[in-house]
């Protein structure tokens, strides 16, 4: 039989999340180093959603599994969890990816429990070994640690990746083959969980993740001054500004949306360029596949000169300063 | 009438010192030696909101654990705070647990307390993180649950108003009790710990639970109930060169611009003000 590896097709309102086309050539790298007849489809549910197929047929999906209902307009556990396990079921698929966004944090785990199959969490990188198992490498510890987690005895072998993890490759168009879901399975009665609202906020300027250059405040920087200069420099760029954990819990940034590291973001801009960081495990492995990585830090012993190319010891505000003076 | 509440804490090891946690070298085990347990930050927000629930309708707060026998102390720590009583489950058979084991053994515990109107839990653990214990809690107990929730209000004692955070922007439910919670930092401020709370969860009981107090399916639990399997560990490499620039401010500004450009970043830095991003 064909093995089959499935990728989640995580939608919210405005189209496909990006970190579907990132899964889904992680998915065409796995089906190659398994080798022999492998599959990869998508898994699509929501509500006006078929025209999305196409997009994820030219990213490589060479079936959709696609469940498009007016009930399914707004994600819900108790809706799309039942329907994606007894898909799972019938078809046995050998891997299942999710995205680690919102959504899929919690519909990946519910989908496993309902399988009793275990799920990799946060995958940093992944590859199929010589017994043709999938080993996910998970951290914890903050980013500190990276684990092998294995899932050898049960199907699907699941994981979770966060967004910007995987790097999406060039489109690899297959034929368009959409299989539709049993929409029978959706339950009539009323739920005791019924979703309200979702509201989406549109991200102003350049999003963090398709920056190309990244000037990223933390604690050090002291106060909202400084941050609203640190906007201004990225905006001079074309750039994005992100923060560290105290510059959102001080309520100097923009909020959590723009936190890098382990409950945040992560990003692999050309440039990071970060001021008043100590170096926390939690925030660097948010950041750490950056291309080029400068830090200034007034402590010339900070740990975060050890992860970067270029250190900076030196007050922030005359660096900060002497940056908007050069470039206005 | 009044609220059943259960609270699931998890014991970690202080995530301020994350930076000391290393691999033995020859054993090739976590080593976290002299890192003070606490209990998960965020479930500190779990409990709160808890007893904030409680305060609105009365009841009873239990907090439960599935910990080794030393976590007593993180479930006094939360008795202080104003829950109730607590229970750790604590068995060797326990050990090596992954996600799916964990909850299942929670949800048994939670089981042999009787019936609940709510859980709580944290949204993350900040060692193993994977934050999928809740949402199979809540498929083993068979309730509705949500993950991530920033905000909370219960218009009436078993019907609760709820916000969920997304990429951006968040999600409005409305979620009948008996229900499961994961909560994020943002939804309350966990309280201090009072001299009284600290007096008063003297006398408060806690009960320990091994597998023969539960009625669980032994394959079911720990390193065997476990799908997924743990290979090597190790620790990244991310040193970089870390070169030092020197001179004075001007300098370094200048310095840093050529660095940019290096790195891909086109600026023209003697031409007008056409400061075109990286594309
Ligand atoms: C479960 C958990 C998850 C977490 N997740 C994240 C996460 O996703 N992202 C994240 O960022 N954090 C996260 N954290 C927090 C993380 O552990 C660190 O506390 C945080 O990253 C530190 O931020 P910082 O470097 O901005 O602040 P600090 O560690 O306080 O460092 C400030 C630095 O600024 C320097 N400085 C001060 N003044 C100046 C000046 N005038 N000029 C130049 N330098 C100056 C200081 O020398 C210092 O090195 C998490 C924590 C926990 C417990
Ligand atoms: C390096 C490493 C990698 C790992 N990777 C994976 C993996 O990819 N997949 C996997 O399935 N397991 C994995 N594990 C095992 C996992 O850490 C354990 O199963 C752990 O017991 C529960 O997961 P968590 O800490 O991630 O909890 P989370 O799901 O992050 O915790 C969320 C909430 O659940 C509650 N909770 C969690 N544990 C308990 C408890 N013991 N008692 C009471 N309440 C609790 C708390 O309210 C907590 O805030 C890994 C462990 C290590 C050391």
């Amino acid at each position: 039989m064909k093995k089959k590896i499935w990728v989640f097709a995580e939608q919210v309102k405005c189209g496909l999340d990006p970190v579907v086309f990132e899964l889904l050539t992680k998915a065409g790298e796995l089906a190659a180093e398994l080798g022999g007849e492998t599959e990869v489809a998508a898994v699509l549910l929501g509500d006006g959603v078929e025209p999305f197929c196409g997009l994820l047929a030219e990213q490589g999906a060479e079936v959709v599994y696609l469940a498009d209902d007016p009930a399914l307009g707004m994600y819900n556990p108790m809706l799309y969890a039942p329907l994606i396990v007894e898909l799972a079921k019938k078809e046995e698929p050998e891997i299942f990816l999710f995205g680690a966004t919102a959504i899929g944090s919690q519909l990946g785990p519910t989908v496993a429990a309902g399988l009793s199959t275990g799920v990799a969490a946060h995958c940093v990188d992944m590859r199929i070994n010589s017994d043709k198992l999938l080993v996910a490498d998970v951290p914890s510890f903050g980013g500190k640690i990276l684990g092998e987690i294995l899932c050898p005895d049960t199907r699907p072998q699941m994981a979770s990746v966060k967004p910007g993890i995987f790097v999406q490759g060039p489109p690899c168009p297959k034929p368009l083959n959409v299989v539709k879901m049993d929409l029978s399975l959706l339950p009539k009665s009323d739920l005791p969980l019924k979703a309200l609202s979702l509201e989406k906020k549109e991200v102003e300027g350049v999003p963090l993740e398709k920056a190309d250059i990244v000037f990223c405040g933390g604690y050090g920087l002291g106060n909202k001054e400084n941050w609203d200069k640190l906007v201004k420099l990225a905006a001079i760029f074309g750039g994005a500004a992100a923060c560290t954990r105290p510059a959102v819990d001080e309520g100097w940034s923009g909020g959590e949306h723009l936190m890098i590291g382990t409950s945040g973001k992560s990003i692999r801009p050309k440039v990071y360029v970060g001021f008043g960081i100590s170096g926390a495990t939690h925030h660097i492995c948010g950041m750490k596949d950056s291309g080029l990585i400068i830090s200034v830090n007034k402590d010339e012993k900070a740990p975060v000169f050890e992860v970067s190319d270029v250190a900076v010891a030196m007050d922030l505000n005359k660096v900060l300063d002497g940056m908007l003076a050069r470039l206005s | 009438m009044a609220l059943n509440i259960v609270v699931c804490i998890k014991p970690v090891p202080d995530p301020a010192y994350y930076d000391k946690v290393s691999i033995d070298p020859v054993t090739k085990r976590i080593t976290r030696e002299g890192i003070p347990t606490i209990i998960n930050p965020v479930d500190k927000n779990a409990i709160e909101a808890a007893l904030q629930l409680k305060s609105a309708y009365g009841g009873k707060v239990t907090v439960i654990t599935m910990a080794p026998p030393n976590a007593t102390e993180n479930l006094r720590e939360a008795l202080a705070m104003g829950a109730d009583e607590g229970i750790l489950l604590s068995d060797r058979a326990f050990g090596g647990a992954d996600t799916l084991a964990t909850s299942y053994t929670l949800a048994k515990g939670i089981e042999k307390l009787g019936s609940f109107d709510i859980v709580f839990c944290g949204a993350e653990s900040a060692d193993g993180a994977t934050a999928q214990v809740s949402s199979q809690l809540g498929e083993w107990l068979g309730v509705p649950h949500l993950w991530n929730v920033f905000a909370l209000e219960a218009p009436e004692e078993k019907q609760l108003r709820v916000k969920t955070k997304i990429e951006n922007g968040a999600m409005e439910w409305e979620i009948k009790a008996p229900c499961l919670l994961a909560v994020a930092r943002e939804v309350n401020k966990p309280r201090f710990i009072s001299a009284m709370g600290i007096i008063k969860a003297k006398n408060k009981p806690i009960s320990t639970w091994s597998k023969a107090d539960l009625i669980v399916e032994d394959s079911r639990l720990g390193l065997e109930g476990s799908p997924t399997k743990a290979g090597g560990v190790f620790t990244p490499d991310l040193k970089r060169k870390g070169e030092m620039l020197k001179g004075d401010p001007e300098q370094i500004v200048e310095e840093i611009l050529q660095r940019l450009r290096a790195g891909g970043i086109s600026i023209d830095l003697d031409g007008s003000c056409e400061w075109g991003g990286g594309k």
